[in-house]
């Protein structure tokens, strides 16, 4: 068992912290006055500070205090939210992140706050006396310096959520010299008295600038606080002059504040956050293992139930079934996560990618709350970086060439998602130059990828992008172009049981969509018997299914393939290809698999039918072993094999390729 | 010292660390994998996860008995680079849990083995007995690599 690291623990908050930050800075770009996206940027930060020093990120916490301090300036409204200033703060972010995850350049941090400072103009002293926390208060906030008399009461249920109040306490009395006390008015009698619950409520008189913005930054955490704030008119007495307590933040103490709300907002995210938990993904996976046992143990008794004609029994049997169905649609949405955290990410590319290359974007995403499964939304992460770069780099054209052709000089880059039956469909649409099919020919004859004397529609051509090696790309930038990229994305996205469309028109741009199925864990398939061996085909991939009859089974030796409707499909016998030794069956079928737009036979002794089954994956012992793309568990609890078709299919195109495959060698 | 489980494959006796050990099954179904290694060309649901098989006989060149009322998978659990891996290893028959000292145990001869040295961590002497000591890891690895022979699974066509 692992223990519990906190380091780990804090890395893993402060990745979400980081890109809520992350996100808030990007969308202020747009907005810039929306103070629910400031206040959202100040209280990521905060956080990060909080739970930075706690955690013993010293150097985190001093670096993001800074940051914050200048970045307060922006809270209260001394700047605004120039690009330059997003730009340094996006900067600064990247820097906590690699200070978090050490990474960071030394003597960097210096020269980054360096950069935001001057951007929100932050005078010296500010940061000097953030710096110095100790330092007393200047005589001249101190002659700013009112009365106010704060009034809070945590909700009852603040105890049981681990509020502090006397933390709190420390808190506010930190912002200038405090006098506290307690409202004990709500406190019952012992024999009422509920340990866990808070009746006190606090009365602090406190000597300070307008606190508004100090005691919301105390309360940011705490869910419902009954909270006042008023000017208290009485003079302080001389004692309680001397005890000044220093203020811990320069900010707080900065001239002419501007007012914000006395009650802090209902946090969104804290309710969040007392509404969903965090669970480690291992445990996840543990929980859709025992689900599919239990899927897979309900079978068994629903197959030893119906032999056994009791009522009583059949009656039990049935009742489970629909309990483990439901538990395993349950379980299954556990994982599912919304795509939106995904597209959140791609903000901050395109706007470096936008920044980096000139050119300007719009970058619009639409159905964010489409969800996928976990894993999925991290393989495809990859792949969409990829095509958006490349949508980016290659298909939106410079200003002064869309000008030119009559088009907005703002280039637009469109990503949605959405549910295309059991799929899931997610388009990238550029509004560029197209892709030219002609170029893609030639590059294709060139590459040898093509004939030169092919004939082929751009349909056909265009998909020709994503064969190894193919570049259109006549400068290489440090973006894209080097020809690998685009056979990839399409490996991986097949490799989730996906596939990749590619449409273009010249001069009004493309649009690539990617399907996926929404979970990786279950599939449909055919159970097939080859031999003693049963296979699951994934009936995605099934066409049709024909007897392939005695006369093609005897007389087919050397004739590997059949007549279906006119069209000559090829076909191969998996008990040849698997090597089964078991005596075939008099009647064979032949099942009609495609991939692309190429289709296969594939000759089994019997169809044993269509099932829903829990996908598992090979180990890596067997990770060499291309025919198949996983395991399943059947009712009986043996284990039958799934074929990968696409790659079954590769293997009997071109047999000479598959000198890592000795086994499929023979049998094409 | 180590605490070791050991086991018959053919006619020589093994043991692995115990600590190593997850649990101890009757022979299960297995599903061959055709294409690969011969190794370990076999997978079985072990509790709702599916474990490979090894057969150490077919490394070490020895001869494969049919299955009996004695044959046992040992199911180990070991780390591979910096991955827990759990594989099912066949024995003709489990023995025991045993002690071996570290001062009963040999490095392997460089010669009279009839098995490549380099999966075997040392000889121990057990009461008269040879107790041959696999470096699992490494035999993982190497099947891992693909660096061993496939398994002949083209017999009917050939």
């Amino acid at each position: 068992m692992r223990g519990l690291d906190p380091a780990a623990t804090f890395r893993q908050e402060a990745q979400e912290l980081l890109e809520q930050l992350e996100l808030a800075l990007l969308d202020l770009e747009h907005t810039p006055d929306d103070r629910e996206l400031i206040d959202s940027a100040f209280r990521a930060l905060h956080t990060l500070k909080g739970s930075g020093s706690m955690f013993g990120f010293t150097d985190v916490a001093e670096f993001i205090h800074d940051f914050e301090t200048a970045f307060d300036r922006l809270r209260k409204g001394h700047s605004t939210a120039s690009p330059q200033l997003i730009a340094a703060a996006l900067q600064a972010k990247d820097h906590v992140a690699g200070l978090i995850f050490g990474e960071a350049a030394p003597g960097e941090g210096a020269v980054i706050l360096q950069a935001l400072r001057s951007i929100v103009d932050v005078p010296a002293s500010d940061v000097a006396a953030g710096e110095a926390p100790q330092q007393a208060l200047t005589a001249a906030s101190v002659a700013e310096a009112a009365h106010w008399r704060v009034q809070f009461r945590l909700p009852s249920d603040a105890l049981a959520f681990g509020a502090n109040p006397v933390l709190l306490l420390e808190e506010i009395a930190a912002i200038g010299p405090a006098t506290i006390r307690a409202l004990t008015a709500d406190v019952p009698p012992l024999g009422a008295f509920d340990p866990e619950q808070c009746y006190l409520g606090w009365e602090v008189d406190l000597l300070a600038p307008d606190p508004h913005d100090a005691i919301s930054d105390v309360f940011m955490f705490v869910g419902d606080v009954d909270l006042s704030i008023e000017p208290l008119h009485a003079p302080a007495t001389a004692a309680e002059s001397e005890t000044i307590v220093s203020p811990p933040r320069a900010a707080d103490v900065a001239p002419a504040p501007v007012r914000q709300e006395a009650q802090p907002k209902p946090r969104d995210s804290a309710t969040e956050a007392a509404s969903s938990l965090r669970v480690p993904a291992e445990r996840l996976d543990a929980l859709m293992d025992q689900v599919g046992e239990l899927v897979i143990a309900q079978t068994r008794l629903t197959q030893i139930s119906a032999g056994a004609r009791d009522p009583a029994l059949v009656a039990i049997a049935e009742e489970l079934e629909r309990l483990s169905a439901g538990l395993r649609d349950t379980s299954m949405g556990i994982r599912m996560v919304q795509i939106g955290t995904l597209f959140g990410r791609f903000r901050r590319l395109t706007h470096d990618l936008s920044r980096e290359l000139g050119k300007e974007i719009d970058f619009v995403t639409s159905g964010e709350e489409t969800e996928l499964d976990k894993t999925m939304i991290e393989r495809i992460a990859d792949p969409l970086v990829h095509l958006i770069r490349n949508a980016i780099d290659h298909g939106l054209e410079d200003a002064a060439t869309r000008v030119a052709a009559g088009k907005p000089a703002r280039g637009t880059v469109r990503l949605s998602a959405a549910y295309v039956g059991a799929e899931i469909a997610i388009t990238l649409t550029d509004d560029g130059a197209g892709i030219n099919a002609e170029r893609v020919r030639a590059k294709a004859i060139e590459n040898g990828l093509i004939a030169p004397d092919a004939v082929l529609s751009d349909e056909e051509t265009l998909p020709l992008i994503f064969a190894p090696g193919f570049s259109t790309a006549t400068e290489i930038t440090a973006l894209s172009g080097r020809g690998v990229g685009m056979d990839v994305v399409k490996r991986t996205i097949e490799a989730l049981r996906g596939s990749i469309d590619i449409a273009s028109r010249p001069g009004q741009g493309s649009t690539i969509t990617l399907r996926l199925p929404l979970t990786l864990a279950i599939l449909d398939g055919m159970l097939v018997r080859v031999g003693d061996s049963r296979y699951s085909i994934p009936l995605a991939a099934v066409e049709e299914c024909v007897e392939l009859s005695v006369a093609e089974a005897v007389g087919g030796r050397d004739r590997n393939f059949l007549d279906i409707r006119e069209r000559l499909v090829p076909y191969m016998r998996l008990a040849e290809l698997f090597g089964s030794e078991a005596p075939r069956d008099p009647y064979q079928k032949v099942i009609v698999v495609s991939s692309g737009d190429t289709r296969v036979g594939l000759v089994v002794d019997q169809i044993l039918g269509n099932h829903q089954i829990v996908i598992k994956q090979l180990s890596r012992f067997h990770a060499g072993v291309r025919s198949f793309s996983g395991a399943t568990i059947l009712g009986d609890g043996s284990v039958a094999l799934i074929l990968d078709v696409g790659q079954l299919i590769g293997a009997g195109q071109f047999p000479d390729d598959c000198s890592g495959q000795p086994v499929l060698r023979k049998a094409a | 010292m180590m605490d070791a489980l050991t086991f018959r494959l053919d006619d020589e006796l093994f043991a692995i660390d115990a600590r190593q050990v997850r649990e101890i099954l009757e022979m299960v179904p297995v599903t061959r994998v055709p294409g690969a290694p011969a190794c370990m060309d076999g997978v079985m649901n072990v509790r709702g996860r599916i474990v490979p098989l090894a057969d150490l006989r077919k490394l070490f060149g020895m001869s494969c008995a049919m299955a009996d009322v004695n044959t046992r998978i040992v199911v180990v659990e070991l780390t591979l680079g910096n991955d827990p891996v759990v594989v099912g290893i066949l024995a003709d028959a489990v023995n025991e849990v045993t002690r071996i000292p570290a001062d009963a145990v040999e490095p392997p001869p460089r010669v009279g083995m009839r098995w490549p040295v380099e999966f075997v961590t040392g000889i121990a002497r057990q009461e008269g007995r040879f107790v041959i000591l696999p470096d699992l890891v490494r035999i993982l690895e190497v099947i891992a690599s693909g660096d061993v022979p496939q398994s002949a699974c083209s017999r009917a066509a050939a």
